[in-house]
């Protein structure tokens, strides 16, 4: 089943860590920008539409629809190898940007372009300091 | 001012191994770098500009490059965009030449993918140390992934189908049975395609392009100069290089660098799609061609499928494609753009043989390097006999 899908433990630089904590609270985190009101997606140090410096961090609604999708029965690299089948997935959360993740809590034949999903924190394998988690998402 | 053709590639080499275990890369770049010079009669000492690039080339590849050949260039250039990698060193070669800055450029590739076993299109995924990573790698994202992903919104948006996908692997395959050199010369039909195992839905194995070792080499110069030279000169009559990514986070992944890399070279040229008698075009999967061809404007978004259908990119159709049988059955050692060039060169030479297209005057080449729907890269040339 899906659920047996295992997470290698996401690199996170300062850059980047407020949306990995944030997951690890079980929020997902975005950012906009102050100065020109942007929405993006990954996270980085400066707004990629004005490149203005005043980032700030909101929580989304974690909830998004399904933009495409595929269903993955070959990755030779573990713990995808022995996941597999498994579904990797564009999500387009409500607030905007899309963001590449995995289908969870349902049959991999079921999944359709449009499905409505939320998001659903995991732990990642391995270690780290902090506490983080990988957003997939499941059908709501 | 424009760049269009007062540059000329003049030699050309593809290695003809597929499988060396017993080489380096280097020295398969050296090997063909050897038979490029000889194709066009230049010898090592009239090389000025070097241009390299492979899956293993670090900071400082071009020079170490430079040094393994014992050759002191004055101008370098160890751009790597990926696969398309050798398409862009092309204009950008013609660009160094047309200022002053070279006389005589040679671009070179190398790469033992197959016999170091690297699991290009289905072993990404791992762990990873880089933050940028961080956000596919979790995932178990592959590159095979990364293009399913694009097949199944295409064919969600346009309603095509994997039989119209199968028919690029089909035609790509009719052409590796005339080319001596492929790796896989048996023909095959829609249904042993749509037969073969998925490997990331909708995309079967026989969508998927071959893992191979091989190398090649390209040698350019002005118009003026190669016209002494041995061959018949092929001028570089447009060019255009484009990114697509995820920018801030919400772009259409069926938008890809092509349409606007496409449009600057055919602009550049002077040339419309009718003119153009062959394509050579990455076909790292079969919907990077189908999607290559919508972007350039040989048909309108959504009717790749009906375009690529009933043998019209084979041999003798409309618009053939990859006459060499291309990287879905000829050879792909990781960063195939090199050999788009290689072919199109010999196919405006007239010296395809079998697989002539016949009385091909003008060529498009269109490398794609990198993964679409995730971040890549895109690069044009538009090729014509002097």
């Amino acid at each position: 089943m899906p659920g047996d899908l295992r997470h290698p433990w996401p690199a996170a630089s300062w850059e980047t860590l407020g949306f990995w904590e944030g997951c690890g609270r079980g929020e997902l985190v975005l950012q906009r920008c102050r100065d020109c009101g942007a929405v993006q997606h990954p996270p980085r140090g400066v707004c990629g539409q004005c490149l203005g410096a005043g980032i700030s961090h909101f929580v989304a609604s974690g909830r998004g629809r399904v933009h495409t999708f595929t269903v993955t029965w070959q990755n030779q690299i573990e713990p995808f190898r022995s996941a597999c089948p498994y579904v990797l997935a564009w999500v387009e959360i409500d607030e905007g940007p899309r963001i590449l993740t995995n289908i969870v809590g349902c049959d991999p034949g079921r999944v359709r372009i449009g499905m409505p999903v939320e998001v659903d924190f995991a732990r990642p394998e391995g270690q780290g300091e902090e506490d983080l988690a990988v957003p997939r998402f499941r059908p709501r | 001012m424009s760049l269009s053709g007062k540059v000329a590639i003049v030699g050309v080499h593809e290695h003809e191994t597929r499988r060396a275990p017993d080489k380096g890369e280097k020295q398969i770049m050296a090997e063909c770098a050897r038979a490029a010079l000889a194709d066009c009669g230049l010898s090592k000492s009239d090389v000025d500009g070097l241009f390299a690039a492979s899956m293993s080339l670090g900071i400082m590849g071009v020079v170490e490059v430079a040094e393994y050949l014992d050759l002191e260039p004055r101008y370098l250039d160890g751009t790597n965009i990926g696969g398309s990698s050798f398409v862009a060193h092309v204009s950008h070669a013609a660009a160094a030449i047309e200022a002053g800055l070279c006389e005589v450029a040679l671009i070179l590739y190398g790469s033992t993918a197959a016999s170091k076993a690297m699991a290009i299109g289905t072993g990404m995924g791992g762990g990873s140390r880089d933050p940028g990573r961080a956000f596919v790698a979790p995932f178990g994202l592959t590159t095979v992934g990364s293009y399913a992903l694009v097949a199944k919104l295409h064919m969600e948006r346009y309603g095509t189908r994997p039989e119209e996908l199968a028919e690029i692997a089909v035609a790509t395959r009719s052409h590796a049975a005339l080319n001596p050199h492929a790796l896989l010369r048996d023909p095959i039909t829609v249904e042993d395609v749509l037969a073969s195992r998925i490997i990331s839905d909708p995309l079967h194995l026989l969508d998927c392009c071959i893992i191979t070792d091989g190398g090649g080499a390209v040698v350019l110069t002005s118009t003026e100069r190669a016209r002494d030279l041995a061959r018949p000169p092929v001028r570089v009559l447009g060019c255009g290089e484009a990114v697509r990514h995820q920018g801030s986070g919400r772009p259409d992944l069926l938008d890809i660098a092509a349409r606007q890399s496409g449009e600057q070279a055919l602009g550049m040229a002077g040339v419309s799609h009718r003119e153009i008698d062959f394509c050579t075009i990455y076909d790292s999967f079969t919907i990077t061609v189908l999607l290559t061809l919508e972007a350039l404007g040989f048909c309108k978004p959504g009717e790749g499928g009906a375009f690529v259908s009933g043998g019209r990119i084979a041999l003798g159709g409309e618009l053939p494609v990859n006459p060499d049988g291309g990287g879905l059955s000829s050879n792909h050692p990781g960063m195939r753009g090199i050999f788009l060039v290689i072919e199109a060169v010999r196919q405006l030479r007239g010296e395809c043989g079998p697989r002539q297209v016949e009385g091909a005057e003008v060529g498009l080449v269109h490398g794609t390097g990198g993964s679409l729907g995730l971040l890549h890269s895109g690069a044009t040339l538009v090729l014509g006999r002097d």
